[in-house]
């Protein structure tokens, strides 16, 4: 898909960050598209998760680390002391590597996040329901929704977490390599619902497996030490790469 | 799905969590509770030792007998002090009832035939150093708090907490230690399962039942062996008191080889040493701070530990090279007399000053050791 | 060059013997005191032993009970948990969730909290009264009782407040233990769904660190049944002709009884029947709740290995 003329949902200008006084990132300037895929991809260790983790400001529970630059969400400075950390978080949601459903029910996994927003209790049961559905599991929980969370698969539990993050309604998704503790069956069931979830949400996803990012995303940054080394569509990025160091990346020069 | 409202204007609605602001705030009060306990034993504790600390008190019963002819020129109060009697008594007094009084004291105090009660015996100079008591032929260190003129020095019960700790020290640590060894670095894994759980069953054991069995079973058995003549003795509670600390020891120790890297051990037996050679001459140096902090914590684990010793030394205070005498430490001292003394007296005073010189030296122990310990966890938790 | 034939390492041989005996005279000494004990109290067991009273005979093998003792040790154990969990647990949750491990602070509380460990039990004592029974209980009766001696003497609940004191890292180690085991990813998974810290500890990290603040508790009563130096001035008496019925009651003890009756009583041989009976109680007391926190211990140490590993 080309590049949409809508205004950018999320812009980071300037940003720097440090963790202690080794600094991961370095000047990054990006703006995502709403209700569009980016993927952010790289070698290990390049800072994709650092970044992802500066906008819903996980990295904030570190003891040791420090941040300039800016990170606007509908033009709202992020970082700013006005925000509420709390709220930001509801509204910008996160997928984890490892899959962490808690130690509760299905049902209570997915109603988690709206029990502390305080839902109604008459509200939760369809709340729950949808987003099951959306997740693409509802078909295969809806009869033992009390059972606990850890004896499903690991696919079923990482859609789990995909459920329960979306039951929030967050405007973003960021999903930090989704895939990778999952086999190839799982791993496409999770695809498939990447490319649905977008109608609803904005995602942004991390991953090492470039043939995922040309799979699932709109638009692609190539991450290298902790530089934004090319931004583009996706399209754009793996057939015309303007960058060498891009190229090589994705040729598999190097990795 | 409608959008509610717009993400920016959501998250700035800072709300400010008062609740959990004051959650937080009580949750790290709550916590400094154990500085706070530290601070108020030292406090609490010293505090009531402090006359005797500061030499504010003066026990002594020195007084010069007034003759009868001195009353007119000693003032009323004066008199009452040294008479022992209230103002109102004395007003009630006429001149013969006075004089009769007088010489009645002057003749009391002239039959405290011991020229010691003139001493005020709660001087640290007594407490401490050696003093030819009156009816002793040279100068002796003597605890004796219940007597006409209360003796004071604590030279004995230190040396009877160091015979009690030296002979649980010389019991504990070549079997601790040694038990450590083998199994960390000589024995099947297997085994570990079988000795550290007894280990742990020896140090559930409540030392009121270990000072118990010394007293009941473990004196005659070794009197019997031995031959020596007090039944209660620094050995018998020494035996028992390495009883106690044998676990910690063992525990410590047995941590501090088991977290020297493998690649030590399997480096030295692919040189050609046997397993033996590896654990004494690689593995046990590399372990040696962490052994000798299980040294040092034993060590004040055995010279704080009470019940033991207060059922199985004798309790007597004597001052001997001898382990096989009876002997008194501090803290035995402290339990059995605290029970007797007069609230706020010097003898009171004096228990509490060897409770906070107790508090002193195992604070010192367990900081030292503490800090070995700690780093060895730190390696310990690193390498896993 | 052919390899020699392998020649006995007589030293090898001989140091592994000797720490292999030491090894197993450890173990022999704790067989046989635990045995002796166990076959010198089985004698003594009976239902009228435990269940009985003092009011007949106290120094009358026949006619002995250890209930009031019983009583007061648990009555003991059980005030001494109300008060030590609350504190022990949340100075835990601070230790573990909110507190930077590189400021002062916290080292200072985690020294002090090891210092508390090693403290003599006899100073626990000596603070008992100098702390809770004058200072707090000689207050309590000049603000409450005019004046009237209720709560400055030894007291139920001063003992219990000691017991806590010491039994305080006890508490915090299991704890903080239990807490550390729970995994990070479900602190991240609740903090990214907009949860507060605090909600987050509430309703994710203490339900699965429960079982930990369990054994801490279970541990800190098996401490707390077996100690008597810090007892003896702070509430625990030798005879009393009820059980305790108020906080500022004194209380019969398994601990105390032993030792009194060990280096006080009249006649020795009279009273060892009773002595190894009351021994043998406080030991299996201690014991069940020793192994019973153990066992919970490895469990959750099998647990955190499983989630982390």
């Amino acid at each position: 898909m080309d590049n949409t003329n809508g205004k950018p949902i999320v812009e980071i200008s300037g940003l720097n960050f440090w963790y202690g006084p080794k600094q991961a990132l370095f000047d990054i300037n990006l703006a995502i598209q709403p209700n569009r895929t980016t993927a952010f991809i790289g070698p290990s260790g390049c800072g994709k998760s650092t970044l992802l983790r500066c906008l819903n400001r996980m990295n904030d529970l570190n003891d040791e680390q420090r941040i300039e630059g800016t990170i606007t969400m509908h033009g709202m400075n992020i970082r700013h002391p006005d925000v509420d950390v709390i709220e930001l978080r509801k509204r910008v949601g996160m997928v984890f590597q490892k899959s962490n459903p808690f130690p509760k029910s299905i049902f209570d996994n997915v109603a988690y996040g709206l029990r502390i927003q305080g839902s109604k209790k008459n509200h939760l049961e369809e709340r729950v329901e949808s987003s099951l559905r959306r997740a693409a599991l509802w078909e295969e929980v809806k009869d033992r929704l009390q059972e606990s969370a850890l004896s499903l698969s690991g696919g079923q539990q990482q859609r789990l977490c995909i459920a329960r993050t979306i039951a929030v309604e967050p405007d973003v998704v960021l999903m930090d390599e989704p895939c990778s503790a999952l086999d190839p069956t799982a791993t496409a069931k999770i695809e498939e619902l990447i490319q649905d979830l977008k109608r609803y949400y904005t995602i942004i996803i991390v991953t090492h497996n470039m043939q995922q990012a040309t799979r699932c995303s709109d638009f692609t940054g190539f991450f290298y030490l902790g530089r934004l080394v090319e931004f583009d569509t996706t399209n754009r990025i793996f057939t015309n790469p303007a960058n060498k160091q891009t190229e090589d990346y994705i040729t598999g020069r190097f990795g | 799905m409608p959008r509610r409202v717009n993400l920016a204007e959501a998250i700035v609605r800072r709300r400010l969590r008062w609740g959990e602001w004051l959650v937080e705030r009580g949750v790290f009060l709550v916590s400094l509770s154990a500085i706070l306990m530290i601070f108020l034993i030292f406090v609490f504790v010293g505090r009531e030792a402090l006359p005797v600390a500061l030499g504010r008190t003066n026990n002594s019963r020195g007084q010069k007998p007034i003759a009868t002819s001195e009353i007119p020129r000693i003032a009323p109060d004066k008199l009452a002090a040294y008479l022992g009697v209230t103002a109102a008594d004395m007003k009630s007094f006429d001149a013969d009832t006075l004089r009769q009084l007088v010489e009645l004291k002057g003749q009391e105090l002239k039959e405290i035939a011991n020229p010691d009660a003139r001493l005020n015996t709660t001087r640290w100079s007594l407490m401490v150093e050696p003093y030819r008591w009156h009816g002793y032929d040279k100068a002796e260190y003597i605890w004796q708090p219940v007597s006409e003129v209360p003796k004071f020095n604590m030279v004995p019960l230190i040396i009877g907490s160091l015979k009690a700790t030296l002979v649980a020290l010389l019991l504990s640590v070549p079997l601790g230690v040694g038990a450590a060894i083998y199994v960390s670095q000589l024995a099947k894994p297997a085994l570990r399962e079988i000795v550290k759980p007894t280990i742990e069953l020896l140090s559930g054991i409540p030392s009121v039942v270990l000072g118990f069995f010394a007293l009941i079973v473990m004196a005659s058995v070794l009197q019997a062996a031995f031959g020596y003549e007090s039944r209660l003795n620094a050995f018998v509670a020494g035996v028992a008191l390495g009883l106690t600390v044998i676990p910690i020891i063992f525990t410590i120790s047995e941590d501090a080889l088991s977290s020297v890297p493998k690649a030590y051990t399997h480096a030295a037996l692919a040189l050609g040493a046997s397993p033996w050679k590896a654990a004494w001459q690689v593995v046990l140096p590399a372990a040696v701070p962490g052994v000798f902090a299980a040294c040092v914590l034993g060590f004040g684990r055995a010279i704080g530990e009470t019940m033991v010793v207060l059922m199985a030394s004798g309790n007597a205070s004597i001052v001997s090279a001898s382990i096989f005498d009876s002997c008194r430490t501090l803290t035995a001292s402290i339990a059995a007399e605290l029970a007797e003394v007069v609230f706020g007296g010097d003898h009171y005073c004096i228990l509490f000053l060897l409770g906070a010189l107790l508090f002193a030296v195992t604070f010192a122990t367990n900081l030292a050791g503490d800090v070995v310990v700690h780093r060895l966890k730190q390696q310990l938790e690193g390498k896993h | 060059m052919p390899l020699r034939r392998k020649q006995t390492d007589w030293q090898s041989l001989g140091f592994t013997a000797a720490t292999g005996l030491m090894t197993a005279s450890i173990v022999a000494m704790v067989v046989i005191i635990l045995g002796s004990l166990a076959w010198n109290g089985a004698a003594q067991m009976s239902l009228r032993f435990i269940f009985g009273g003092t009011k007949e005979g106290m120094f009358d093998a026949a006619q002995a009970g250890v209930f009031p003792m019983i009583f007061g040790t648990v009555a003991l154990v059980v005030l001494m948990t109300i008060c030590v969990l609350p504190v022990g647990v949340i100075t835990a949750v601070y230790l573990s969730e909110y507190a930077r491990s590189t400021s002062a602070v916290t080292r200072v509380i985690r020294g002090a909290i090891n210092n508390l460990a090693g403290v003599p039990s006899i100073v626990f004592g000596l603070f008992g009264l100098g702390f809770f029974v004058q200072f707090l209980g000689g207050g309590i009766d000049k603000l409450f009782c005019g004046g009237e001696l209720h709560y400055g003497k030894p007291a139920l609940v001063w003992a219990a407040a000691t017991m806590a004191v010491l039994t305080l890292p006890v508490v915090i180690v299991a704890t903080e233990e239990a807490l550390r085991a729970v995994p990070k990813g479900l602190r991240e998974a609740s903090m990214a769904l907009g949860a507060t810290r605090l909600e987050t500890i509430l309703k994710i990290v203490l339900p699965q660190a429960l079982p930990g603040v369990i054994t801490g508790a279970i541990l800190a009563v098996g401490r707390g049944a077996g100690e008597v130096a810090p007892i003896m001035f702070t509430g625990a008496a030798y005879y009393l002709a009820h059980l305790p019925s108020h906080l500022s009651d004194q209380f019969m003890n398994l601990g105390y009884h032993v030792f009194v009756l060990s280096t006080q009583s009249p006649d020795i041989e009279r009273t060892k029947p009773i002595l190894f009976g009351t021994v043998l109680v406080l030991l299996v007391l201690t014991f069940l709740l020793n192994s019973a926190g153990v066992i919970v211990r490895s469990r959750i140490r099998a647990r955190a290995r499983q989630a982390h590993g």
